[in-house]
């Protein structure tokens, strides 16, 4: 027997970054508000044993838990696609904050080319600069930067976000809240460096505070310690913003809020009498097992990306995509970053063990369309780094390119080089492709009897000159820090591969746009088949940029917000 | 501080509503209680009443010491023959050997903590999809063996003493250096056929494992019991739970700092 629980005006499938945000405003605009969040309640009290590298970063305490949920992969259309049975390439993730725990604080804008780049390039350099022929398929997101600005800044004034001004960058309509970071000796270095190549880098923009911060919304973070143990694990000063720290007590105090854990949606309900209209979701608490209907007027999946995609499909809520005829537009538009560089070797030691998650500098000269393409076999391009977030020893072990992995010489060098590398490295756009995509795979089920998710994905052409490009001006920067040695990973990228962890920035699945016949939601984030459902998330990008994702995923979901407000009032389609 | 005639259960709350309100005036985690580790660490702040901290932190680390816990150095609880411990512990030393820049992963206890895991959720891989069907994948596709970890070990070992009885007519553990090597090079390249199918193991995998495992038992926390003595942090010079580089972040000369692990 399913329990039907009491109406709620919105109910939050998830609560980390997106539906924190989510929930913060309509609560604070008077609606009852409801997260559904599969993983179970934790806070700052949790984290005080945190510095445990085999723990939170080699065992993943604070993610997804595979055996419950995973997905399966390939990287072509032809192959059979098998389970990701250990987490690797990204890590999703769970309980009060989801991701937004263990993430690093790296918070970035995307560039007006990014919303505009299929118009912007066409123009610039003709039509076949698109690459369709080779399966691409770039369009416009159907928003611009500047109609995106006040939303990014009230994403940083909530974030606490550190930083100094980008003379690359959008224009800002008010300075970053907090001053930047530390800058240290190897920073120091590298920035030189980058300006004898009259390149233009600047503090990284960090969620980790420059100092005691109070939010708009009253929260208070204090300033980071520097403590090394960040990316993948979770603050213990509560210094770096995380939905826990702000948006989800932001939510809390108002009285409007309430979070209900160990609760695993697994469906959306449409309205038998209005199929334009949901009325609720399913839910299975995970401790007794015993399944609820939650009834709500709006319905708002932040579920991060892969059960964005899940949920919708699952509960028969748009149309999948198929790559044979390019129809439908649910899983379409799956995108990656590619993310390698150069690692220069040093005689000299540097603290590299001490750090924080978005520690660092970065350049937007090879962003974007911020440099010429004519001459090139891509577009767009990414953003170059240099972080300091703190290494640690079980996997930081830099050898030179074709030492042994193993045994005495190994042994030498990886020891040696934990102090003595610094290495530079890209964060790279890659664009929507006609075999990219997500699906469902019926072989493999999840621990509620539902289908995993099936991702096909795989390097473009594009991807492996983009990258060549730019992890060769990643050496030019690493040479002029004075590196005796050099190795680039400027070769052919081969099979994108599950193994290896690159980064968590994935999007699409659930694009957004402003025809239905090419995208899931509109530029609210409204869903185009029921009006009272949305959908915030990376899950909704047309592509993904050369920057991180969780700047924009933060504007995106204030956006969503103000919309959802506005439809609860009057209950008009918003992109009318 | 404690009031006189108090009994010991009010005394308790008392302390811990002290320490909250402690927490509460700095700003940081208001929700609740938190032990000595973060009090110590904090850098940067106003801290009044930092005497009222310091005896906090000290009672509550003598209150959970327990006295007469003694864990034998050398104990085990996965493995239960001996010469399957040798042989585990000899190819670890082979992938991190004792060395003039330092002790080898036998020293610093790689295989002591390889027993612990292979006995726990990793060995059992409880926070891993274990579904069927099994199908060898791509290189891009990851593990996707039918076996657990302490099932992937067990087959591993048998190997390895096979192989080796096959070309040397001797243990694994009583190999020369150089013999281990020539056997672990071909598991490495995935030259030795397991003679199972390759959906279930095969050589090269099994050497990643090893290879990954050794590496976690001589850098994790000692608390796994590998690490012996903090050897490997210091050998990499990696300080180990530090609570704050905030006074030392802008240095510009190298910081030689003293391991501490995670419980100190
Ligand atoms: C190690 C790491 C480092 C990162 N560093 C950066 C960085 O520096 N900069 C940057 O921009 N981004 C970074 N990211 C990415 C960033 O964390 C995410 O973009 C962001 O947190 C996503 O927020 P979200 O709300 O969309 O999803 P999530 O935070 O994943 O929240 C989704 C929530 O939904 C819950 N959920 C899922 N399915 C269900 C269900 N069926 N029922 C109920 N609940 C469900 C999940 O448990 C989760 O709590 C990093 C990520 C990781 C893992
Ligand atoms: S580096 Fe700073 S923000 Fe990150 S966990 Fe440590 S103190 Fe917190």
């Amino acid at each position: 027997m399913v329990k039907e629980l009491e109406k709620v005006d919105v109910v939050t499938i998830g609560a980390g970054w997106t539906g924190g945000i989510v929930a913060a405003e309509t609560a604070k605009a008077g609606l009852k508000v409801k997260s559904l969040e599969r993983g179970g309640y934790r806070d700052t009290n949790d984290y005080q044993r945190v510095h445990d590298e085999l723990k939170y970063a080699q065992r993943y305490e604070l993610m997804q838990d595979t055996s419950v949920e995973t997905l399966t992969f390939r990287n072509k259309r032809d192959e059979r696609a098998l389970p990701v049975r250990r987490l690797g390439s990204f890590l999703p993730g769970n309980g009060r904050g989801g991701a937004g725990t263990h993430w690093n604080g790296q918070t970035d804008r995307y560039m007006a080319y990014d919303f505009e780049i299929k118009s912007m390039t066409e123009k610039k350099y003709g039509k076949d600069k698109l690459g369709e022929d080779s399966g691409l398929r770039y369009r416009d997101w159907g928003i611009t930067f500047d109609e995106m600005e006040k939303y990014y800044d009230k994403f940083e004034k909530t974030a606490g976000v550190s930083g100094e001004e980008n003379p690359l960058g959008e224009k800002r309509s008010s300075p970053y809240p907090n001053p930047p970071m530390i800058k240290t000796k190897s920073l120091k270095l590298f920035e030189e460096a980058a300006k004898k190549l009259e390149l233009h880098p600047v503090m990284m923009p960090s969620a980790n505070m420059s100092q005691n911060y109070t939010n708009p919304d009253g929260e208070k973070l204090n300033q980071c310690q520097y403590c090394a143990f960040c990316e993948r694990f979770a603050c213990e000063y509560d210094a770096k913003a995380t939905p826990d720290v702000t948006v989800l007590r932001t939510a809390e105090k108002t009285g409007n809020y309430e979070i209900r854990y160990n609760s695993n949606v697994t469906e959306i309900v449409t309205d038998e009498k209005d199929k334009n209209k949901v009325t609720g979701v399913k839910f299975i608490d995970t401790e007794t097992r015993e399944e609820y209907f939650q009834p709500a007027d709006v319905v708002v999946l932040t579920s991060f990306l892969f059960n964005n995609y899940k949920l919708l499909r699952v509960s028969e809520i748009g149309e999948q995509y198929d790559p044979e005829t390019e129809t439908g537009t649910l899983g379409s538009n799956y995108c990656y970053q590619t993310g390698l560089g150069a690692t220069g070797f040093f005689d000299e030691q540097y603290n590299t063990f001490m750090g924080a998650g978005a520690l660092g500098m970065i350049l937007d000269d090879f962003n974007g369309d911020n440099f010429d393409h004519e001459d090139l076999d891509f577009i767009h391009g990414g953003s170059i780094h240099f972080t300091q977030t703190g290494l640690r020893p079980i996997l930081n072990n830099k050898v030179r390119e074709g030492t042994p992995a193993w045994g005495e010489e190994f042994k030498k060098e990886s020891v040696e080089n934990f102090t003595r590398t610094l290495e530079v490295y890209s964060m790279a756009h890659t664009g929507p492709h006609r075999d990219h995509y997500l699906d469902l795979d019926d072989t493999y089920k999840d621990a509620y009897d539902n289908p995993q998710v099936m991702l096909t994905y795989n390097w473009t052409e594009q991807d492996n000159a983009r990258n060549k490009y730019l992890t060769e001006k990643c050496a030019e920067i690493v040479e002029k820090m004075g590196a005796k040695h050099i190795d680039v990973q400027n070769g052919d990228l081969g099979d994108y591969d599950i193994v290896p962890y690159q980064s968590t920035n994935i999007s699409g699945g659930t694009p957004m746009g402003t025809d239905p016949k090419n995208s899931v939601v509109n530029t609210w984030l409204q869903h185009w088949d029921r009006d009272n459902l949305f959908v915030a998330g990376s899950s909704t990008f047309v592509h993904n940029s050369g920057n991180n994702p969780t700047g924009t995923v933060g504007a995106f979901a204030y956006r969503c917000a103000e919309g959802i407000i506005k439809y609860h009032k009057d209950n008009q389609r918003l992109e009318d | 501080m404690p009031k006189k005639n108090m009994g010991v259960s009010e005394m308790a709350k008392e302390k811990q509503f002290s320490r909250r309100d402690f927490l509460k005036t700095t700003g940081v985690a208001t929700g609740g209680i938190i032990g000595g580790s973060l009090l110590g660490g904090l850098i940067g702040f106003n801290m009044d009443g930092t005497e009222n901290t310091s005896t906090d932190t000290k009672s509550e680390s003598s209150e959970s010491s327990s006295e007469g816990l003694i864990i034998p150095e050398k104990g085990r609880i996965f493995f239960s023959k001996d010469e399957d411990f040798k042989v585990i512990e000899a190819a670890m030393e082979r992938i991190f050997p004792d060395s003039d820049i330092g002790p080898g992963a036998k020293e610093l206890g790689a295989a002591y903590f390889l027993d612990g895991q292979l006995a726990g959720a990793y060995g059992n891989n409880s926070r891993e999809y274990m579904q069927g069907p099994f199908y060898e994948g791509t290189a891009t596709q990851g593990y996707q063996s039918n076996l657990n970890r302490a099932e992937y070990f067990t087959l591993g070992i048998r190997k390895l003493q096979e192989e080796s009885n096959d070309r040397f007519e001797k243990s694994f553990a009583e190999l020369e250096a150089g013999e281990q090597d020539e056997i672990l090079k071909d598991f490495e390249d995935d030259k030795v056929d397991f003679d199972i199918p390759r959906s279930t193991a095969t050589a090269g995998y099994f050497f990643q494992l090893l290879r990954e495992a050794t590496l976690e038992g001589v850098y994790s926390d000692p608390i796994y019991r590998g690490n012996r003595n903090m050897g490997g942090w210091k050998m990499k010079q990696f300080p180990g739970h530090q609570h704050s580089y905030l006074n030392l972040i802008d240095s510009d000369e190298f910081q030689d700092i003293e391991p501490m692990p995670n419980f100190g």
